[in-house]
């Protein structure tokens, strides 16, 4: 490591951090503190921040319909993805290509085009304002995303593989789940996570689907804009807790991230 | 279905889609198509010209609506004819 | 890899063909039937043809917004990425250190959106935020939430702080499958550090480079939620981009009719976009 590459990495590490630096030195302050005077660090340092949010059942439920809705549907996407990411890689069929680019246009698709359409959908069958609805729709971006990141890894097995199970009179749904899934299970890993991370960051349809019962996190934030103005030190202590879960699922993955980056499919 | 808002127009562009869809798998499976390459500066298949002559016929009826005052069935006839050529030529 | 002719394969694809169809054919129809119809409700609603796409392709407000979601998303290129390869280039090869690297860079990634327009408000304001409290010290008369130049260059760097990390780290996967042949060889005929980049390193990561650019034009064509918890939108329409437009007209006003025409407007660009990428990038795979 030189001088000349180190420095300017450093700077962007730094820029990188500040905000967020921020953000937690707020969430320790008192609001007469933080409006009272720019300070670095908390001069009196407090929890009662976020003693607000886990006492409140309005905010934690938040956190639990936002986890609910983006575990549903990794699950979903997942059990769909893999067998269709191994059609894709492993045999030639009517339209394929067709169909793997229809099924990008639907990851490139901005929500706001399916919002109102979802809206009056999840409404009509009953589904509006709960975690099923949100899940459901977020499928339409992390589906495609599976399939895409899951055929890049499969695409990396041999398929002499899978004529080797085959002739040792494998069925194909004991051979996908005995032999297959155990050797792409990195891949899985990686996929899981992007489908987490693209969930749980997505806000408009989320809040544009739910209103009390299966409210996210992210709508619930909006809330400490009150008439006697914005609640900082709260808002600040909501956004560091919605930081931590995707730092937990990175620190997991951190081995096959690197991975999942090097075939270019995220 | 009463939410959809369905008018008689749509439902026949749709239906129209999926005829032309299907008529494209039943096609694909009877006379497999080869990829060649036309007037188009890429190697096509019949799959892949009619979605370029598709959405080439709804750009020009944008342009015919936004830019012009003629009427809708120009863009609609201008639109056939180019989707015939590139699917012959392209 | 060879791959064998079988349409039993489909069987395979048919719950995720059948679950994005759900979730992507039956909204697309009902966007189109919305788009000729003046409704009122359920019970009258009237044909009107093309007039909504009329009004909405001659309407100023979204003229302009197109306009500056065209501006935005290309200095969002411009900006992020010459400078992800150079984050890339910066990288440690490997050990603990970048590992490290990897780590925090992907954690502006994993932040919610609202929350990383909130993270900015704070950041930024001029009385609670070191960014804008420092500037003023300078002597700088910085506001994001009144002057326009300020709110635009403060959702750049905010969407700069929040996305070059993922042009960095494709960048940086595509650096580390060269082989190191490649730079002994350079070595030997003492090529300059541009040669190298140059002639070895921007090739090889071109078909990353590529993803890349697809991914960061179209997720800044659909910017929505952090310059709206940022800025609102203003000052003024300043930064109103196209989906906060669509938005507004949708849920805000319920104007069902003309917001399903731009809907279909908005997605034909995206599908003509995706197209032409989609159709490089295979490209480039086959040479």
């Amino acid at each position: 490591m030189n001088l000349r590459k180190t420095v300017p990495l450093l700077i962007y590490i730094l820029f990188l951090l500040v905000p967020i630096y921020w953000l937690l030195n707020m969430s320790f302050k008192s609001n007469t503190e933080i409006l009272g005077g720019l300070t670095l660090w908390p001069q009196q340092f407090t929890l009662d921040n976020y003693r607000v949010i886990f006492t409140d059942p309005s905010w934690y439920s938040g956190y639990i319909n936002s986890l609910y809705y983006v575990c549903l549907n990794t699950v979903i996407s997942l059990s769909v993805a893999l067998p269709a990411a191994y059609a894709f890689s492993r045999y030639r069929f009517l339209g394929d290509k067709h169909l793997f680019f229809w099924l990008l246009t639907n990851r490139m698709a901005p929500p706001a085009v399916f919002l109102l359409p979802f809206f009056q959908l999840y409404s009509s069958i009953g589904l509006f304002d709960t975690h099923i609805a949100v899940a459901l729709a977020h499928c339409l971006f992390n589906v495609p995303l599976a399939v895409w990141i899951l055929e890049g890894f499969m695409s990396g097995v041999p398929k002499e593989i899978d004529e080797t199970a085959y002739i040792d009179g494998y069925s194909f749904p004991r051979f996908f789940v005995k032999i297959f899934v155990p050797l792409i299970a990195s891949g899985i890993g990686v996929t899981a996570f992007f489908c987490f991370m693209f969930s749980w960051v997505e806000l408009l349809l989320a809040r544009t689907l739910t209103s009390v019962n299966a409210k996210p996190i992210a709508a619930v934030m909006t809330r400490t804009v009150s008439a006697s103005g914005i609640d900082w030190g709260v808002l600040a202590a909501a956004g560091v807790l919605t930081i931590i879960p995707g730092m937990l699922v990175i620190w997991f993955v951190r081995n096959h991230v690197a991975k999942g980056f090097a075939l270019g499919r995220v | 279905m009463e939410w959809m808002a369905w008018t008689l127009p749509t439902a026949l562009f749709f239906a129209a889609i999926a005829v032309m869809l299907m008529g494209m798998t039943v096609l694909e499976l009877r006379r497999p198509c080869a990829e060649r390459r036309g007037f188009l500066p890429i190697v096509t298949t019949r799959g892949d010209r009619l979605f370029i002559g598709l959405l080439v016929s709804a750009y020009l009826h944008l342009v015919v609506i936004g830019l012009t005052d003629w009427n809708l069935w120009v863009a609609s006839l201008l639109s056939l004819a180019w989707l015939l050529v590139v699917l012959r030529w392209g | 890899m060879n791959k064998v002719k079988n349409n039993k394969a489909w069987w395979l694809v048919l719950p995720v063909f059948l679950l994005v169809a759900f979730s992507a054919v039956i909204p697309m129809m009902t966007v189109v039937n919305y788009s000729v119809q003046d409704i009122f409700d359920q019970s009258s609603r009237y044909f009107v043809g093309a007039d909504w796409y009329r009004q909405v392709l001659q309407d100023p407000r979204l003229h302009d917004s197109l306009l500056r979601q065209f501006i935005y998303s290309a200095c969002v290129l411009l900006i992020e990425i010459p400078l992800g390869i150079a984050i890339a280039l910066t990288m440690p090869a490997k050990g603990r250190w970048s590992s490290l690297c990897l780590i925090v860079m992907a954690i502006p990634l994993l932040i919610p959106w609202n929350v990383v327009g909130t993270i900015w408000q704070i950041f930024g304001r001029a009385d609670i935020g070191l960014l804008g409290a420092s500037l003023n010290q300078l002597g700088i008369n910085y506001n994001y939430a009144s002057n326009t130049m300020d709110a635009w260059v403060t959702v750049l760097v905010m969407d700069v702080w929040h996305w070059t990390s993922l042009v960095a780290l494709l960048c940086y996967s595509g650096l580390r499958a060269i082989p190191d042949v490649y730079y002994q060889a350079a070595r030997i005929d003492r090529a300059s550090a541009w040669a190298v980049f140059r002639h070895i390193q921007l090739p090889k990561m071109k078909s990353v480079l590529l993803i890349a650019v697809m991914l960061r034009f179209m997720d800044s064509f659909m910017i929505y939620t952090e310059p709206f918890v940022l800025t609102g939108g203003g000052p003024g329409n300043a930064t109103t981009f196209l989906s906060q437009t669509l938005t507004q007209m949708a849920v805000g006003q319920f104007d069902l009719g003309p917001a399903a025409a731009f809907s279909l407007i908005y997605f034909l660009i995206i599908l003509l976009v995706s197209w032409l990428f989609y159709t490089a990038m295979t490209h480039t795979d086959k040479q």
